[in-house]
């Protein structure tokens, strides 16, 4: 009972917030609304019983992309009066891609057998020590191209960067 | 557990609450007086008398610096974002105080029938989530420094958050090499091995090194302070702020500087652990035995905070781009060696 009530709370303020993210009209404002989303989310995973992924959430997202971002944002100094001139057509165009993603995803939900309910605060998938015995025993291969593919990202995002 | 306040369970809430309350006010007021030690510990160092007016030793002068910013002018910049301007210290002075969560300051104490535990959550990742927390740091200083609407301020936040980046990962990985060794992310559990072994300075010695120094930028504390340099930035990220806007984002380093300590101290220096002394042959002193732990435990910070101290008041301002150099040409480096030395050392000699 109590963990619905969290649940539904911790639902309606990442939906909110991710309303609000898209509603504000300052990118500023849009990225804070964008960072309680993520803290939002891993109100989700903790109520999972996942601590680590919660932690690493916030972490990663919320501590370092969220930051850049705001960076960018902060230096390029988008004010309203500065706003591009919005393009109709452009608008229709994405109209139509953003709608047909919706409908996609709203197949795919429909056709997905519901799945037994989530189950709160048991099992121990989510805490760190199974998660690395997990990773480095039956997926170790995964794990390791994976990093493979983001180092080649960063010497990637270095070559880029030198190159100017 | 972190989900035990679901359960609906009265004197455990009551009991965390208290001891919530006992620790935010504890850190509060040893904030407030570690300014106070600033300013004696700086006319020490430079042969003045330091505030002696305010009461026997100037011991009253934190509060009636309080009450100066309290009733000074509040001033919000036109052109500039208020919710955003105000946000800004606050979340300075939350993240500032919400890492003193996982850090356990003592053993149990037993009352009214009850064992409690000094620690306000025992969660399995405790290191994970002072990282995570100390990444947020950086978002009260980029809000307030760009809703500040002024460009000394922005440039101030732009480096206090490139400098926390920066300095974030060599600490990182200088933290990954202890818990190589300690095998856990719970901080409880850290202090227990050291008690029943060495403390983990003696075991990594250079990784305690680039977690100080690290821990010295995160702070933005002199050689690091950057981010607030008076005389190339005016005031740095608060050149707007005034009033107890202001007390707040000054308040909050002192707060950060006291909980890094606290929290250097339960890493590498044992925690409560009071050294060449065996808690368990004593366990009948009961709550006097949690007691000798916590002053062990703040006498060890208190030793901290006279380091950063001491630092700032003899070694000048970095440059940028040393900041810079030092941090990714030498830091991380030498993080990543000791990281790998720690791993080879393991693997050969300790390979269970």
């Amino acid at each position: 009972m109590n963990t619905q009530i969290i649940f539904i709370l911790l639902s309606l303020m990442a939906i909110g917030s991710a309303v609000m993210m898209l509603a504000s009209k300052n990118p500023v404002k849009s990225i804070l609304w964008l960072i309680v989303v993520f803290f939002a989310i891993s109100g989700h995973y903790i109520l999972l019983n996942a601590q680590f992924l919660a932690v690493v959430n916030i972490i990663v997202y919320a501590g370092a992309i969220m930051v850049l971002f705001l960076f960018v944002v902060m230096l390029m100094n988008l004010n309203a009066e500065t706003e591009p001139v919005k393009n109709y057509r452009l608008q229709f165009i994405g109209v139509i891609s953003g709608g047909s993603l919706l409908l996609i995803l709203l197949t795919f939900l429909m056709r997905t057998p519901v799945a037994q309910p989530v189950q709160m605060k048991v099992g121990e998938s989510g805490l760190i020590g199974k998660l690395g015995m997990t990773l480095f025993q039956n997926y170790v291969l995964p794990f390791e191209i994976s990093s493979v593919l983001f180092l080649s990202a960063m010497v990637g995002a270095v070559i880029i960067g030198k190159r100017n | 557990m972190t989900t035990t306040f679901l359960l609906i369970d009265l004197p455990m809430i009551l009991e965390k609450f208290v001891l919530i309350l006992v620790v935010v006010m504890a850190s509060l007021g040893i904030a407030m007086y570690t300014t106070f030690a600033e300013r004696k510990v700086a006319a020490i160092l430079q042969d003045r008398r330091g505030p002696n007016r305010a009461g026997p030793f100037g011991i009253l002068q934190p509060l009636a610096d309080g009450m100066k910013l309290f009733f000074k002018e509040e001033i919000i910049p036109n052109f500039s974002s208020k919710a955003l301007f105000v946000l800004g210290p606050g979340l300075a002075m939350l993240t500032a105080i919400m890492t003193s969560a996982v850090i356990p300051w003592g053993d149990k104490v037993h009352f009214f029938n009850r064992d409690i535990s000094l620690q306000i959550a025992d969660i399995n990742i405790g290191i994970l989530y002072i990282f995570g927390v100390l990444s947020l740091g950086v978002y009260g200083i980029m809000i307030g420094s760009w809703a500040s609407n002024n460009k000394f301020s922005l440039l101030g936040g732009l480096r206090a958050a490139s400098q926390i980046i920066s300095y974030e990962l060599a600490m990182g990985i200088s933290l990954i090499a202890l818990l190589m060794i300690t095998g856990t992310l719970s901080l409880k559990e850290m202090v227990v091995q050291q008690q029943n072994g060495y403390w983990n300075v003696v075991l990594q010695p250079l990784g305690f090194l680039i977690f100080l120094i690290c821990s010295f930028a995160e702070c933005n504390r002199t050689p690091f302070d950057l981010p607030e340099a008076e005389n190339e930035l005016i005031g740095g990220y608060h050149t707007e702020y005034s009033s107890m806007k202001l007390g707040f984002y000054l308040f909050s380093e002192y707060i950060n500087m006291f909980i890094s300590s606290v929290v250097m101290s339960t890493l590498f220096f044992g925690g409560y652990d009071v050294p060449f002394f065996d808690e368990a042959a004593h366990a009948d002193w009961g709550n006097w035995l949690a007691l000798i732990g916590i002053a062990a435990l703040m006498f060890k910070a208190v030793c901290f905070i006279f380091l950063f101290m001491w630092v700032r008041w003899t070694i000048p301002r970095f440059r940028y781009d040393q900041l810079m150099h030092l941090g990714w040409r030498i830091l991380i480096p030498l993080a990543l060696f000791n990281m790998l030395v720690t791993g080879g050392v393991i693997l050969y000699f300790f390979n269970k």
